[in-house]
């Protein structure tokens, strides 16, 4: 028991930390310039794919560095290019449009790369057991992922919290018009940020896609527990977004874990009741119940808290 | 059918009355002789399909068009429609009751009433894009569930029924293609009837309300809340309507029906044929799924031009196909239209050999990594194309780039005549 708490705990955090590179660059964007970008995890997606593919013409380290780099270009020139001409026609016609955006990459990306996974593999000098707990070995290539997304995050700390762009950004989260008033090219500040949301989501898809599954649906698996995530932690705080991730990122851990149901509990239905949905609930583990956890947690916070848990605007 | 949301006319044309229900009645004939004349198996069967599509997305259009609420999970309804309905036609089947199939698609109606009674009222209690991410999410949570689920919904295979096992109702055993199309003609004919109406009462001038200025309706003592709960229940069972047709017409409810797959393919619907106007979704619905059908044989790749089609909409002409059309409503009227034709004509080239470049390249990158096992050739006008060959790449190339660099100057002189033909419309008074 105790080695499955260690593991999983492990697992969770590293998995919510994960979250947080995605749900950080999202709520950011959400809250300076009102879109909800709903091709955000097809950045993440795009991040995996670019890093399989330079990993094979050129190693896995300088495509460390460069997929999220042209990740953050191509979220750029979607910026520049096409939310900057929508946003006369409003938020709804923004939100179609990365909304098609999601859709067209997905195509996109399963035409090039097709449906089925890509062979995209832990690099050979992460490839090792880090330690071992209890019995289980944890691999060396998972801490690497702790560590870069734990490094990723206190960069973003230090840059809202230490640096001048860092106070426009921070401002902009708040008054967004003040900071246009005050002079700054928002018009830029909005392409930048948009590029280093995007960036973020490669650089976690790069580091998530040797781990997990490297496949064109993996957006659209993704996508809406990331939009679960900023809702939860209420739309625009940062903090929330970091909470809601962890919690999300270990609730979801420990229920694949468990093999628990009601039936394991208080011992198997009378098997002359036939089946019923009754039957159904009584015989389902909470490792098949999790997928569907995440939005049952939507559906408690809206009911208790609309605004989520740290949000405080009603937009 | 005219317009449900667009600004009082101007100028009122005379005998209004009578062309609108000329509309109505014209749309009725068409709907009868359609499969007289079209009456191949394989027309029929697309008729069919449009015709649901049709109702599926007119009742996502109560709440995109006249509420103003994006919703990412609209076909929750139609799913729980479409399985309420088997549900209730098996039993009809088991225990003989009297009820014959014509009025099964009511009881998809109620399925989706249901759902939208029960949690709409925390969904709608927000609008905007929170209402978008709270459909996401829930239409998440029911698709996920119903696999759970599986004595009700009967797990990835789904629940199968049999329509000629209930009781027959003018003679009609509803086995054919031809008599399940006249039943759900019929119950287009009705449910456009019905939701165009709703647009027309007070309940559906207050939606329009809330779309625009949530706050203000407040003030007048209504709340928006309450609005949005309505607007979503009546989406919510005529959703669920489409669902029980959708039902009967392929014996058959699973969870596919339910899914986020399902939920775009109606929000695509609506969005391309125009939110504005009540007969935009039509328009869109029609469109989409004969390219679904179409486009289906034509490539491997046909979702990306979807997807494509979709963003061009949006970026060039969020008003739908059903916006560009009533743009010309006003220059027609007063005669202006002549002076916009000749720069359309000038622009439809340069735009065609961009679109080709881009249908080119497409189809080329498709083939050349060849992920269906389709062979290199790429066959477009009836040219062949070999994929692995530079010049077809650069044919590609020159189409795009070149294309694009002229189609953009072109589409800039379609703007100045534009000016010039509105300014005309505006000095005779058909123009505000």
């Amino acid at each position: 028991m105790s080695e499955l708490i260690v593991i999983s705990t492990l697992n969770g955090v590293l998995f919510g930390m994960l979250l947080f590179l995605l749900s950080s660059g999202l709520t950011v964007i959400f809250s300076m310039m009102g879109v909800l970008n709903f091709a955000h995890a097809s950045f993440y997606m795009l991040g995996a794919f670019f890093g399989y593919q330079l990993t094979r013409w050129i190693g896995f380290w300088p495509a460390l560095v460069l997929a999220p780099l042209l990740v953050g270009v191509v979220g750029m020139a979607v910026e520049r290019y096409g939310l900057r001409n929508t946003h006369r026609h409003g938020h709804v016609a923004e939100l179609l449009l990365t909304f098609g955006l999601a859709f067209a990459i997905e195509e996109i990306v399963s035409m090039i790369w097709g449906k089925s996974p890509v062979d995209y593999r832990v690099p050979t000098a992460l490839d090792f057991p880090a330690f071992t707990v209890f019995s289980t070995n944890y691999p060396a290539y998972k801490i690497f992922m702790l560590a870069v997304s734990v490094s990723i995050f206190v960069a973003l700390l230090i840059v809202l919290k230490r640096t001048r762009v860092g106070l426009i950004v921070q401002a902009a989260l708040t008054y967004p018009t003040m900071v246009g008033h005050l002079g700054h090219n928002v018009g830029r500040v909005f392409m930048v940020v948009f590029g280093v949301g995007s960036a973020l989501a490669g650089l976690a898809g790069v580091i998530a896609g040797p781990s997990l599954v490297t496949q064109s649906d993996m957006a659209s698996l993704l996508g809406p527990i990331l939009f679960v995530v900023i809702v939860f932690g209420g739309l625009g705080s940062l903090p929330g977004a970091f909470i809601a991730s962890l919690l999300i990122g270990l609730i979801q851990t420990f229920a694949v874990a468990l093999n628990g149901s009601l039936a394991s509990a208080f011992g198997p239905l009378d098997p002359g009741l036939g089946p019923s949905v009754l039957t159904d609930i009584w015989n389902v583990t909470i490792a098949q119940i999790a997928p569907i956890l995440p939005y049952v947690l939507l559906v408690l916070i809206l009911i208790v808290r609309p605004m989520g848990l740290l949000g405080t605007r009603e937009t | 059918m005219t317009d449900a949301t667009a600004p009082l006319e101007l100028k009122e044309q005379p005998g209004g009355r009578v062309r609108f229900y000329g509309i109505w009645l014209i749309a009725a004939v068409a709907l009868i002789v359609l499969p007289l004349v079209f009456s191949s198996g394989g027309s029929l069967t697309s008729f069919s399909l449009i015709g649901i599509a049709i109702i599926f997305a007119l009742s996502y259009n109560i709440l995109l068009g006249q509420t103003g609420l994006l919703s990412f999970g609209h076909a929750v309804h139609y799913g729980l429609g479409g399985f309420l309905a088997v549900h209730v036609m098996n039993a009809v089947a088991n225990y003989n009751w009297p009820l014959p199939l014509p009025f099964i698609p009511l009881f998809g109606g109620i399925g989706g009433l249901a759902f939208a009674i029960v949690f709409g009222w925390v969904m709608t209690k927000r609008a905007g894009t929170v209402f978008a991410m709270i459909t996401l999410g829930i239409g998440e949570l029911v698709a996920s569930s119903s696999l759970i689920l599986r004595s009700v919904f009967g797990g990835e295979s789904g629940i199968t029924t049999d329509r000629t096992a209930l009781p027959h109702m003018f003679g009609w055993s509803f086995g054919p293609q031809r008599q399940v199309y006249y039943l759900i003609a019929f119950w287009v004919m009705v449910s456009a009837i019905a939701m165009y109406a709703l647009t027309r009462t007070p309940l559906g001038r207050l939606c329009n309300a809330v779309r625009d200025n949530p706050e203000r309706v407040e003030f007048i003592g209504y709340d928006p809340h309450v609005v949005r709960y309505f607007a979503y229940g009546f989406a919510g069972f005529f959703a669920g309507v489409a669902g029980g047709l959708t039902a009967i017409n392929f014996e058959i409810a699973n969870s596919a029906y339910l899914g986020a797959t399902q939920s775009g393919f109606v929000l695509f619907a609506a969005f391309i044929g125009g939110t504005a106007y009540f007969f935009g979704p039509i328009l869109g619905a029609i469109l989409v799924t004969y390219l679904q059908l179409g486009l289906t044989d034509l490539t491997t790749v046909w979702q990306l031009y979807f997807g494509i089609i979709f963003i061009g909409i949006v970026m060039f002409a969020p008003g739908g196909i059903a916006g560009l059309l009533m743009m010309h409503r006003p220059l027609v009227r007063a005669g202006s239209l002549a002076t916009v034709i000749p720069s359309y004509l000038v622009a439809a080239l340069p735009t065609l050999a961009f679109a080709l470049g881009v249908i080119l390249s497409i189809e080329t990158v498709a083939h050349y990594t060849d992920s269906e096992g389709e062979g290199s050739v790429v066959h477009l006008v009836g040219i062949p194309f070999d994929a692995v060959k530079p010049t077809t790449w650069l044919a590609a190339a020159v189409l795009v780039v070149v294309g694009f660099v002229i189609a953009r100057l072109t589409w800039r002189r379609v703007t100045e005549a534009w000016d010039r033909a509105a300014t005309i419309a505006r000095d005779r008074g058909y123009l505000a």
